[in-house]
C-alpha cells in the first residue's frame, strides 16, 4: 500500500517536472521569438515598404527624406509613421525601377557581372590549391598556407593598398578586373576547403593510385566529387561577400559608372525613398533566394570556419 | 573546435616513414612535386596581386616618395602617428571594437545556450537570426535611416517614456547605431560557431555530473564553459578584426563625410588615396597591418594552448 503511493507520488512529480519544463521552454520561445521579430524587422520593413506608392512614402517619411534633414521647413507629415503595411499595394516603384529609370538595372548588372566571375574563379583556383596543401603536407606546404591564413584575416585596409598599386602597375585601374583579379586570389576559399580536404582519408588515395589513378585523376574524380557540400558552402559565403563589396569599388572604380548596386544604393536614398526600396528589395532577392534554398550548407560553411588551424 | 584531431596519426599510420622522419622515399618527392602544380595558379595570383605589392607596401613605407626613393627610415610613421586624422581614426575605430566585440561575444553565446532547450520552433529561430548575414547592408540601411532618424521611429518610442530626442547619426551615440548594425549582422555568424561547439562536447561527461547531483548552473559553468573557451577566444579574436573592418556600414548610412565620432580607419584610407599620398598610404598600411599580425598570432597562441588544455 504505502509503496503505491510512492510510485503516484514519483509519477505526478514526474509529470509536474515535465510540465514546468514544457513551461519553461515555452517561455524561452517567447522571449526569444520576441527579439526574432525585431531581428526580422529591418528585411520584413524593406520588402514592405517597396510596395508602397510614391504618396503613401512622402506621406510617412516625408521629414525624413526631404534633404533637409532636422531642420526642415516644409513638413509634409508631423510624424515619421514606420508602417508595417502599405495602405495599398503598388507596383509603381518597380515599374520606375525596371522600365522607366533603367540606370537601376544597370548598375544591378554591375553586381553580377563583378560578383559571378569572381565567385567562379575564386572557387575553381582555390579548389587546386586546397588539393595541394591537402596531398603535400612538408612544412614548406603549411608554410605557405600560414601565409594564406594570415592573408585571409588582414582588413581592406591592409589589402587594398597592394591592389591598388597592381591595378596601376597592369593598367587595369578603373577596369572591372581590377576589381575581379585581386577578388579570384583571395584566398578565404582555400582556407575552408583545405580544411575539409584534410579530412579526407588517405587511405581513399592510396586505393585510387593502387587502381592507376593519376593526381589529376584523383582531384577530379575523387577529391572534387567528396567536397561538393563544402563547395557550396563556400559559393555562397563567397557570393554574399562579394555581392556586399562597398571598399574596392570605391577605390578601385573611380567611374561611377561600373559601380555595382551596392555603392549606388546610397546615393539614391535621400533622392527617392520609395524607389530605393523596391531597389533594395530586388538587390537582396538573390542572397536571400540562396539562403532559404541552402541555409543548411551555409551553416556547415560558416562550422568550418571555426577554427583557424587547418 | 571543428577539427579532426585523429586525421594526422592515421596518416602517419598509413604512409610510413611521412610525416615526422626527414627522409621521405622518392615517390613521395615525386608526389610532393606534382601536386605543387595544382597550387601554382593561386600562389602566383597571390604573389602577383597581395605579396609583392605588399613588399612594394614596405619599401614604400620607409622612403621620401615614390620617384625619390631617398630611405627617410621611420619618418612616414612619426609624421603618420602625429596627423590628428589617422589618430582620431583609430581612436574612433578602438572605442567601436571596445563596444561592438564583447556584445558580439556574450548575446550570440547567451542565444546559442538558451536554444540548446527544447525550444519550439527552434530551427526557425535559427533560420531568422541567421538571416541579417544574408541581407545586404546596402539593403537596410534605409530602415535603419528610418528608425535612427531625429524624428525616426526610435526617438518617437523613446519620447513615449518620457526621454529627450537624440540625433543618434549625427551626435555622440553614432556609434551605438553602428554597434546595432554590427550585432544584428554578426550575431547569426557567431551563434551558430558557438552552437557547433556546444554540440561536440561530449554528452557522458555531463550525464555523469548531472548523475552526480550537478546543478545546471554547475554543469554550464563547470563543464560547457571550459569546453567552450577555445570557441569563445575564437569568436572574440574573429569579431575583433571584423570590427577593425567596419567602415561599409558606416559609409552607407553616413556618405563620405560622417559625424566625426564615426570617421574609421577605412575613411582616412579612402581620404588618402584621393590625394594619392604614397608614403601615407603604405606606412599605414604597413601600421595596421602589424597591429593585424599581432592580434592573429594572439589568436594562433590561444588556439594551440588551449587545445593542449582539452587534451590533458
Amino acid at each position: 500500500m504505502k509503496k503505491e503511493i510512492t510510485i503516484e507520488q514519483q509519477r505526478k512529480r514526474r509529470i509536474y517536472k515535465k510540465r514546468r519544463e514544457r513551461f519553461l521552454d515555452w517561455l524561452t520561445f517567447v522571449i526569444v521569438g520576441f527579439f526574432a521579430l525585431l531581428f526580422l524587422m529591418p528585411t520584413v520593413l524593406t520588402i514592405t515598404n517597396s510596395f508602397m506608392s510614391t504618396t503613401e512614402i512622402s506621406a510617412n517619411y516625408g521629414q525624413i527624406f526631404s534633404n533637409a534633414g532636422a531642420d526642415a521647413k516644409t513638413f509634409i507629415s508631423e510624424k515619421v509613421n514606420l508602417k508595417f503595411i502599405p495602405d495599398m499595394v503598388s507596383f509603381s516603384q518597380y515599374k520606375t525601377a525596371f522600365i522607366t529609370s533603367p540606370v537601376y538595372l544597370l548598375k544591378f548588372w554591375n553586381s553580377v557581372i563583378l560578383t559571378v566571375p569572381i565567385v567562379a574563379g575564386q572557387v575553381l583556383v582555390a579548389a587546386g590549391a586546397s588539393y595541394c596543401f591537402a596531398r603535400n603536407r612538408s612544412k614548406l606546404a603549411n608554410g605557405i598556407f600560414f601565409v594564406y591564413v594570415v592573408l585571409m584575416l588582414m582588413p581592406y585596409q591592409v589589402t587594398l593598398v597592394p591592389n591598388y598599386l597592381v591595378s596601376e602597375w597592369l593598367h587595369i585601374l578603373d577596369t572591372r578586373w581590377a576589381i575581379i583579379l585581386p577578388g579570384i586570389f583571395a584566398p578565404f576559399s582555400v582556407f575552408i576547403l583545405t580544411k575539409f580536404m584534410r579530412r579526407i582519408p588517405t587511405a581513399m588515395i592510396e586505393a585510387a593510385k593502387l587502381d592507376g589513378a593519376n593526381e589529376f585523376q584523383i582531384f577530379t574524380r575523387i577529391f572534387l566529387p567528396l567536397c561538393k557540400g563544402t563547395i557550396y558552402s563556400v559559393i555562397i559565403l563567397v557570393f554574399i561577400d562579394y555581392w556586399n563589396m562597398v571598399e574596392q569599388p570605391l577605390i578601385l572604380l573611380s567611374d561611377s559608372e561600373l559601380h555595382p548596386l551596392s555603392v549606388f544604393l546610397s546615393k539614391v536614398n535621400t533622392e527617392d525613398a520609395g524607389l530605393a526600396f523596391a531597389v533594395a528589395t530586388v538587390y537582396m532577392v538573390p542572397t536571400l533566394l540562396i539562403f532559404l534554398y541552402s541555409e543548411d550548407y551555409l551553416v556547415e560553411g560558416i562550422a568550418y570556419s571555426g577554427g583557424i588551424k587547418g | 573546435m571543428v577539427k579532426n584531431k585523429s586525421k594526422p596519426q592515421q596518416e602517419q599510420r598509413l604512409t610510413p616513414g611521412g610525416g615526422k622522419t626527414k627522409k621521405l622515399s622518392k615517390v613521395q618527392r615525386a608526389e610532393r612535386r606534382s601536386v605543387g602544380f595544382f597550387l601554382l595558379p593561386s600562389l602566383v595570383g597571390l604573389l602577383t596581386f597581395y605579396i609583392v605589392p605588399f613588399i612594394v607596401v614596405i619599401f614604400y613605407s620607409v622612403v621620401d616618395s615614390p620617384i625619390n626613393r631617398e630611405f627617410v627610415f621611420l619618418d612616414n610613421f612619426i609624421a603618420l602617428f602625429k596627423n590628428s586624422a589617422f589618430r582620431r581614426a583609430a581612436v574612433n575605430t578602438v572605442t567601436f571594437s571596445l563596444m561592438a566585440v564583447p556584445l558580439a561575444v556574450i548575446l550570440p553565446l547567451l542565444l546559442a545556450v538558451v536554444l540548446e532547450r527544447n525550444v519550439p520552433r527552434k530551427s526557425n529561430l535559427r533560420t531568422i537570426f541567421l538571416s541579417p548575414m544574408m541581407v545586404p547592408v546596402a539593403s537596410i540601411i534605409l530602415i535603419w535611416q528610418v528608425m535612427f532618424h531625429y524624428n525616426g521611429a526610435v526617438n518617437e518610442l523613446l519620447g513615449l517614456f518620457g526621454a529627450d530626442k537624440i540625433d543618434w547619426l549625427k551626435s555622440e551615440y553614432s556609434q551605438i547605431v553602428v554597434v546595432l548594425l554590427f550585432v544584428w549582422k554578426n550575431l547569426g555568424y557567431n551563434m551558430i560557431l558557438f552552437m557547433a561547439a556546444l554540440s561536440n562536447i561530449p554528452t557522458d561527461v555531463i550525464e555523469v555530473a548531472t548523475l552526480e547531483g550537478a546543478s545546471k548552473p554547475q554543469i554550464f559553468f563547470g563543464i560547457k564553459l571550459r569546453y567552450l573557451t577555445s570557441t569563445i577566444l575564437f569568436v572574440t579574436l574573429m569579431s575583433t578584426i571584423n570590427s577593425f573592418k567596419i567602415f561599409r556600414e558606416v559609409y552607407l548610412l553616413t556618405g563620405d563625410y560622417p559625424y566625426g565620432k564615426m570617421y574609421m580607419l577605412q575613411h582616412f584610407m579612402n581620404n588618402t588615396f584621393e590625394s594619392l599620398d604614397y608614403s601615407k598610404l603604405s606606412s599605414a598600411a604597413l601600421v595596421m597591418s602589424l597591429v593585424m599580425a599581432v592580434i592573429i598570432g594572439a589568436l594562433f597562441l590561444a588556439d594551440n594552448k588551449i587545445e593542449e588544455d582539452i587534451e590533458e
